[in-house]
């Protein structure tokens, strides 16, 4: 493939991340902390209802645990596609 | 000791260790001064970040505006932390392979466009002013409850420190500053909570106390309690919301987007060396931020249990010396509407406005208000921007515990005063001044423009900590609203679509600024009376407003740059370029 390609197609392969990446953000913070959170307060787990959980706690460590998911993805990503920094840029 | 010798102690300690650390790491050249020579480890970049990001509404305010909204607090919490994500995953590794060192310079370059570059420029300033203001309110409340000084006096301490190491470290200093006082801030937020979860619950992790069930074998789980508590005095259960849901989720997108486009965060990821460090200290930053984030509303929960407790149904001569104390600032105020000398906590507000006391005491040695009163049965006002600093005295723990949540608050809010003071800083040194006006001006010039810029913006915002605006809370709206609505369609389209071109970003921001800006003009400042949410378009209110003008952002820039001519071949390689992070880096070339 000429770099062009490889350059695209990296870059294809990225948006798809993103797209699984922020549906689960979409979902997590909007579906169930705003949108469905009145339906998930009737399961309860210990002294929380499930939605306000998530309103105030889950959706922040769902949040946390994107980002670094996001992070290994890239970086094996960036050595696949041999787009990697090189060790000292300067 | 008492609680102002520990506070003293606090205090003057973390400030010598501030200070301690500016000088050791002080700028030398303006690469330096502007991105700290991008040799920041992801690490401490994401601590620095993390302080650098909550600010003194974070640290102080936050945790007191969840108590009162019960879940709908929930806006605050993930709206601050979920923006992260999307600077994260769409905006931090773009514009650190980009390499130059502010948004307006992404902006002008990405869009060719001088034009484009002042209208960044005039938005930057704008929001961080009005950032700025807010963190010196913080510094205030602290320094006149704790060390019992006036608001001026306490703030002119607080610029002067914020003064000597923004300008004489620039962004290097202020890094290495900010990584100090974020283990501060966060170790003053962790301590109290953590002892005030296992007075409660027997259970030393917050997140985990506040879903359990209570101490002194009750038997009731914390949340249960404080729903019914809540629903005894008449307001609506703590877990359940009242806001429209609408409104929740505009919001929360305002606060969202608008921390993905806010300058002065974006600002910390140049500061890194690499692109993979630019996501990396995007994660660290989140984990930081997120230790305090899902420890403040276990503090909500634990603090309104206990003012309902302690405060409620009480005789005023009975009440703990914590509420007179606050009673002296003026943020909290007791109305004793039927005369029987118990202070009445109910739903709805005790008086129209802010507390105005009379001279003389009451006859219970209460302040007596001359505040015009309302029907409602409640006799009580407390400002939530104490709740955090009260709550280690209502829960009684020891005094030391008291002035360690003192220094806590000031380092949020002086860690994120000087993150802003640097953008205003750099916004009219490089952006304005080299960017614009004179191009010919030497590094020096520039160094000295920068520290001349950061000294007027500190002395400024010095002026609005002693004289307050009455609008500091509204103006805050404004500034989430602003960065969504304007920056961050504009960066992302940057990125994300080649195609669009200076026509489509230039007027989808003004677009997306016009419309927020009149909407919350008009019902902050114009027509308050109207405020209401019959009256808001679509039942959003102006704090929200700023998702629709992002979204006609979006729409306009898409539809002018559809007929318009695409942008010049350069600018598409440049798009290209910043895609991956492999390649020569912009920024080395341009300070080399």
């Amino acid at each position: 493939m000429s770099s062009k390609n490889l350059k695209t197609e990296y870059w294809k392969k990225n948006l798809q991340y993103l797209a699984v990446l922020l549906s689960i953000w979409f979902t997590v913070s909007y579906g169930f902390s705003i949108i469905l959170v009145d339906v998930l307060d009737k399961i309860q787990i210990g002294g929380f209802k499930l939605g306000f959980w998530f309103s105030q706690q889950g959706s922040i460590f769902v949040f946390v645990i994107l980002i670094f998911v996001y992070v290994r993805l890239m970086n094996n990503l960036d050595k696949k596609f041999n787009v990697e920094e090189d060790e000292d840029p300067e | 000791m008492d609680i102002q010798a520990w506070t003293y102690i606090f205090v003057t300690f973390s400030f010598i260790i501030y200070i301690a650390v500016a000088i050791w790491s002080r700028a030398s050249s303006t690469n330096e001064f502007y991105v700290a020579g991008q040799g920041v480890s992801p690490l401490a970049n994401g601590m620095a970040t993390a302080a650098d990001w909550m600010s003194a509404a974070s640290f102080l305010s936050m945790a007191g505006l969840i108590s009162f909204m019960g879940r709908d607090g929930s806006i605050y919490l993930m709206g601050w932390t979920g923006g992260y994500v999307l600077l994260a995953l769409l905006l931090a590794p773009y514009l650190r392979k980009f390499g130059k060192y502010t948004v307006p310079d992404f902006i002008g370059e990405r869009y060719y466009s001088q034009f484009a570059r002042m209208v960044a420029i005039c938005c930057a300033i704008f929001v961080s002013f009005t950032y700025i203001a807010g963190q010196m309110r913080g510094v205030g409340i602290v320094f006149s409850r704790f060390l019992e000084v006036n608001i001026g006096t306490g703030v002119v301490i607080g610029i002067g420190i914020v003064f000597f190491y923004a300008v004489l470290g620039g962004m290097k200093g202020i890094t290495y500053t900010q990584v100090a006082q974020y283990c501060v801030l966060i170790f003053a937020f962790l301590v109290p909570a953590i002892f005030i979860s296992i007075m409660m619950t027997n259970n030393f992790i917050p997140q985990l106390g506040f879903g359990s069930k209570l101490a002194g074998g009750e038997g009731v789980y914390l949340l249960d309690k404080l729903d019914s508590l809540n629903q005894e005095l008449g307001f609506a259960a703590y877990t359940s919301g009242v806001k429209s849901k609408l409104d929740v989720f505009c919001f929360t997108a305002v606060l969202m987007v608008g921390t993905a486009g806010l300058p002065h965060v974006i600002i910390r990821f140049f500061t890194v060396r690499k692109v993979r460090d630019a996501r990396l200290s995007a994660g660290w930053a989140l984990v930081f931020i997120a230790i305090l984030y899902t420890t403040a509303p276990a503090i909500a929960a634990f603090a309104r249990t206990n003012l309902i407790k302690t405060i409620n149904n009480k005789e005023y001569v009975d009440v703990p010396s914590w509420f007179k104390n606050w009673e002296k600032t003026g943020l909290i105020a007791w109305a004793d509407k039927n005369g029987d000398g118990i202070i009445q906590y109910r739903y709805g507000t005790a008086f129209k406005g802010k507390p105005k006391f009379e001279s003389g005491p009451g006859p219970h040695g209460q302040r007596l208000i001359t505040n015009d009163l309302t029907d409602s049965d409640n006799e009580l006002f407390v400002d939530c921007d104490i709740m955090v600093l009260a709550n280690p005295e209502i829960a009684r723990l020891p005094n030391w515990v008291v002035g360690l949540v003192a220094a806590g608050g000031l380092a949020a809010a002086l860690s994120t005063a000087a993150g802003l003071l640097l953008v205003i800083s750099t916004s009219v040194s490089h952006d304005l001044m080299k960017k614009i006006f004179i191009p010919t001006i030497t590094e020096k010039q520039e160094l000295l423009f920068a520290r001349i810029a950061a000294g007027v913006a500190v002395v400024l915002a010095g002026f609005f900590g002693v004289y307050p605006p009455g609008f500091v809370a509204q103006v805050v709206a404004f500034a989430f609203g602003l960065a969504a609505s304007s920056f961050f369609p504009a960066i992302f389209l940057g990125i994300f679509y080649k195609r669009m071109n200076k026509e489509g970003a230039i007027s989808g921001m003004l677009a997306g600024i016009t419309f927020t800006a009149s909407y919350i003009i008009y019902f902050k400042f114009i027509n308050p009376a109207a405020n209401v949410p019959e009256k808001w378009l679509f039942g959003i209110s102006p704090e929200g407003i700023g998702t629709l003008g992002m979204v006609i952002n979006f729409v306009i820039a898409l539809f002018v740059s559809s007929f318009t001519a695409p942008p010049p071949e350069r600018v598409q390689a440049l798009v290209e370029e910043i895609r991956i992070p492999k390649g020569a880096n912009m920024a080395h070339e341009i300070s080399a």
